[in-house]
C-alpha cells in the first residue's frame, strides 16, 4: 500500500491534509528538475488506475474535473487543469490528491506524476499553498531583481504555507523588477516593499494595492508613457 | 518613416472594450461578418497571402502560406493560438489579451474558417491568470452571441474555442512541443517533419498561430490586403507591437511601422536608457536573439535588416543593456534561464545548457582562463542545429554572440575576478573569517 494509508477517509475528503513544514524554498538559483537524484522506492506496490469506487474524492473537485474533460475531443487534455483543481484542494499534488485526479481521469497516477514534475506550477512537494513568484529572469535582472527576491525571502522567512521562489520571466517586463502573489502581478518593486508585500500575504489581503497589473497597463505610445 | 502608429493598439484604452458591447459597438465582429457572408475560404486565404502577414512569434512565417498547408476533406481540423508568450522581454500577447479579448477572439473564428478548423484552442501561460480569466468571459459572451458554437451565425460553419492553460513550462510555446502539452502530455517538442498542417493536435491537421499575428487578421478582412501592405516594408508588411524593456526610462508596449528605426523606438518611443547612460547592447527579439550592440541603432526594425545583421526580430521584444551592466552576470542569469526550461530530449540542449551556465558561473567566480571562452564559444557551435527544436539554440545563438562581440568585456572579467581572488588569498585569514568560510580542518 501506499505511504498515504495512514490518512483517514474524513481528511482525505476535507482534503486540508496540514502541510507539514511547509517551509518555503528559497533557492539562490533556478531549481533544476527536484526529484532527480531520488532513487525509485521498489518496495512499493505497482501503481494501477484507481478504482472510482474505493477512492474518495471531494464531490466537487470529482464535479470540476469531469467538466475539463468533457471540454476536450481527448479526456487526457485536462490534466493540467485537472491536476491545478486538485493542487487548490490540497495544497499541493500530493500522494492523495494525484490518486483522486487519477481515479477521476483513469489514468495512473504515475502518468500523473510524470506531467506534475514537468510543470513549474505544479508542485509534488508540499511548499505552500500560496505562491510568490519574484521574477528575477532577463529584464527583471537588469533592475536589480534579485535584491528584491533576497529582500522578499528574508521579510517572509518564517510565513507559514507560502512558497518564495524565484521565477523565469512572467512577461510583465514593463514593471520590472515585479512579482506574482498567487497569480496577482505587482511592480515595480523596490527592495522597501518586501515588508508590505509579506504582511499582507500574511494577513490575506492583496498587496500593493494600486500597484497591481489590473490597475493600470497603460503605456500605449502618444499617451502618456510611464 | 513615422514610427508610432495605432492600428493593434486602437481603442485600447477605451473603458469596457474587453466587453462584447463595447467591442462591436467600436466595429467588432464585423470582419467577421464579412469573411463568413461575402467571402469563403479561398478567398480570406488569398486577402491573408496577399497582405505579407508574417507571424509574430517568432519564426515569421507567412500566416497565410501557412494556413493553406491545411489540406482539404471533412475531418476535424484544429486551430490553436500560442498565447504562451515566455520568451523572456516580452509581454506584447498580455496587453493585447488583457485589453481587446474579442479582437483575438475574431482573429481566431476568421482563421479558423479560413483554413477549415472547426476546433480552436488557446494555449495560454498559467501564469496569465488576470488574462485567462477575461479571455474565458469573453469567449462565453462570443458563445451567448454566436459569434463561436455550431452554425456561426447562421452560416453553417462551426467553430469551438476552448482557453486552455498552461502551467509553467517554456518549452510549450514552441509549437509541437506545445501541441504535447495540450493532449495532456509533458511538453516534448516532437521530431518534424510531419509538420502540424498534415499532423498536428490529436494527429489531425493542425494550424499554429501567435496572438498577436491572430489580432491582425480582422482588420486586414474589413480592409484589405493592400491597406495592410501600405505600411511597412517590402518583406515586413504593416505594424508590431513591439515590447521595449531593460535599462530604458519608459518600459513598455509601443506600436510602430515595421521598418522603423531601432534608435526611434529605444530612445524615441521609450525614452533612452537612464540619463548618462549609453546603450551597449541589446536584444532585438527577446532574449533568444543574438545581442546587437550600440552600433546597430540606426539599423531599421524588420525581418529582413534584423537577420542581415546577424540577430532577428523574434518575438518583437527589445531588451536594452546599457554601458554600466555587466555583461558576465547577464549571460549566466541568461544560461540559467535556458538550462531551466530545457526540457531534456535532446543531450546538445540539455547538457549544453548545463555546461554553459558551469563556466559562466566559473568565469564569474574567477576560476576561468581566456581560453574557458574558446571552449565555451565551441558548445554553442555544437548546440546549433543539433536538436529537435530550438531551445538549444536560443541560448547558444546570444551566448555566442555576446562572446564574439564583447569578447575584451569577458576577459577583463575573468582578469579582474582573478585578480580579486588572489588578493584576498594573500591575505592570511584570522581564525573569525576560517569559520566563516566553513573551513574546519583536516577532517
Amino acid at each position: 500500500m501506499s505511504r498515504d494509508a495512514s490518512l483517514s477517509r474524513d481528511e482525505a475528503l476535507r482534503g486540508d491534509r496540514t502541510i507539514a513544514s511547509a517551509r518555503n524554498v528559497a533557492s539562490t538559483k533556478p531549481s533544476v528538475g527536484s526529484g532527480w537524484d531520488r532513487p525509485a522506492d521498489l518496495t512499493k506496490d505497482p501503481a494501477i488506475v484507481p478504482q472510482l469506487a474505493e477512492t474518495p474524492v471531494p464531490e466537487h473537485l470529482r464535479v470540476e474535473i469531469e467538466g475539463y474533460m468533457a471540454r476536450y475531443p481527448e479526456r487526457r487534455s485536462a490534466v493540467i487543469p485537472a491536476l491545478h483543481a486538485a493542487q487548490r484542494v490540497h495544497g499541493w499534488c500530493s500522494p492523495e490528491a494525484m490518486r483522486q485526479v487519477a481515479a477521476v481521469m483513469r489514468v495512473t497516477p504515475a502518468y500523473l506524476s510524470s506531467i506534475a514534475s514537468f510543470y513549474d506550477m505544479l508542485n509534488e512537494e508540499p511548499v505552500g499553498r500560496h505562491a510568490i513568484y519574484v521574477c528575477t529572469s532577463v529584464a527583471c535582472h537588469l533592475s536589480d531583481a534579485k535584491r528584491v527576491f533576497d529582500a522578499i525571502a528574508e521579510a517572509g522567512a518564517d510565513l507559514e504555507d507560502t512558497q518564495i521562489r524565484e521565477f523565469e520571466c512572467l512577461g510583465a517586463c514593463d514593471m520590472a523588477p515585479m512579482a506574482s502573489v498567487d497569480g496577482r502581478y505587482i511592480g515595480p518593486l523596490d527592495v522597501s516593499d518586501a515588508h508590505e508585500i509579506i504582511a499582507a500575504v500574511r494577513e490575506g489581503r492583496a498587496p500593493l494595492p494600486g500597484r497591481g497589473l489590473e490597475d493600470s497597463d497603460q503605456r500605449v505610445p502618444d499617451r502618456g508613457g510611464a | 518613416m513615422s514610427g508610432n502608429v495605432v492600428r493593434l493598439l486602437e481603442h485600447l484604452d477605451e473603458p469596457g472594450l474587453a466587453e462584447i458591447d463595447t467591442y462591436e459597438r467600436l466595429g467588432g465582429y464585423r470582419a467577421l461578418r464579412k469573411a463568413l457572408f461575402e467571402m469563403d475560404s479561398e478567398s480570406i486565404l488569398a486577402e491573408l497571402k496577399g497582405s505579407g502577414l508574417r507571424g509574430r512569434g517568432g519564426a515569421g512565417f507567412s500566416m497565410g502560406m501557412k494556413a493553406g498547408f491545411m489540406p482539404q476533406g471533412t475531418m476535424d481540423k484544429y486551430l490553436c493560438c500560442n498565447a504562451d508568450e515566455s520568451e523572456p522581454g516580452t509581454f506584447n500577447n498580455r496587453v493585447l489579451m488583457q485589453r481587446n479579448p474579442h479582437l483575438l477572439i475574431e482573429g481566431i473564428v476568421i482563421g479558423a474558417v479560413a483554413a477549415g478548423a472547426n476546433k480552436a484552442f488557446i494555449y495560454i501561460r498559467g501564469e496569465y491568470e488576470l488574462q485567462a480569466g477575461i479571455l474565458e468571459r469573453a469567449v462565453a459572451e462570443a458563445y451567448d452571441k454566436g459569434f463561436l458554437g455550431e452554425d456561426i451565425l447562421g452560416s453553417e460553419h462551426s467553430v469551438s474555442l476552448v482557453v486552455h492553460r498552461g502551467a509553467g513550462a517554456y518549452i510549450c510555446g514552441e509549437e509541437s512541443a506545445l501541441l504535447d502539452s495540450l493532449e495532456g502530455k509533458r511538453g516534448n517538442p516532437r521530431l518534424k517533419p510531419p509538420f502540424p498542417a498534415n499532423r498536428g493536435l490529436y494527429q489531425g491537421p493542425t494550424l499554429i498561430n501567435n496572438v498577436e499575428t491572430l489580432c491582425n487578421v480582422p482588420a486586414i478582412i474589413t480592409n484589405g490586403a493592400d491597406w495592410f501592405k501600405q505600411l511597412g516594408t517590402e518583406k515586413s508588411a504593416g505594424t508590431k507591437v513591439v515590447s521595449v524593456s531593460g535599462s530604458v526610462q519608459r518600459p513598455g508596449n509601443y506600436e510602430v511601422v515595421l521598418g522603423t528605426p531601432v534608435r526611434e523606438i529605444i530612445y524615441g518611443l521609450a525614452g533612452g536608457p537612464p540619463e548618462g547612460r549609453t546603450v551597449k547592447a541589446f536584444f532585438p527579439g527577446g532574449s533568444s536573439a543574438p545581442v546587437l550592440t550600440g552600433d546597430d541603432l540606426d539599423l531599421t526594425y524588420d525581418f529582413e535588416t534584423m537577420a542581415e545583421a546577424g540577430s532577428m526580430l523574434g518575438s518583437g521584444a527589445i531588451i536594452v543593456i546599457d554601458d554600466s551592466q555587466p555583461l558576465v552576470p547577464l549571460a549566466l542569469r541568461l544560461a540559467q534561464f535556458y538550462r531551466h526550461e530545457s526540457c531534456g530530449k535532446c543531450t546538445p540542449c540539455r547538457e549544453g545548457t548545463n555546461w554553459t551556465v558551469k563556466m559562466l558561473e566559473r568565469i564569474d567566480a574567477g576560476e576561468a582562463t581566456p581560453m574557458d571562452l574558446e571552449i565555451m564559444a565551441q558548445v554553442q557551435t555544437n548546440i546549433i542545429g543539433n536538436c529537435l527544436c530550438v531551445l538549444g539554440d536560443s541560448m547558444a545563438m546570444p551566448i555566442g554572440s555576446m562572446i564574439a562581440k564583447f569578447r575584451d568585456e569577458f576577459e577583463r572579467h575573468i582578469e579582474q575576478a582573478r585578480e580579486r581572488n588572489e588578493a584576498a588569498l594573500a591575505e592570511p585569514l584570522g581564525a573569525g573569517e576560517l569559520a566563516a568560510s566553513g573551513f574546519s580542518g583536516p577532517a
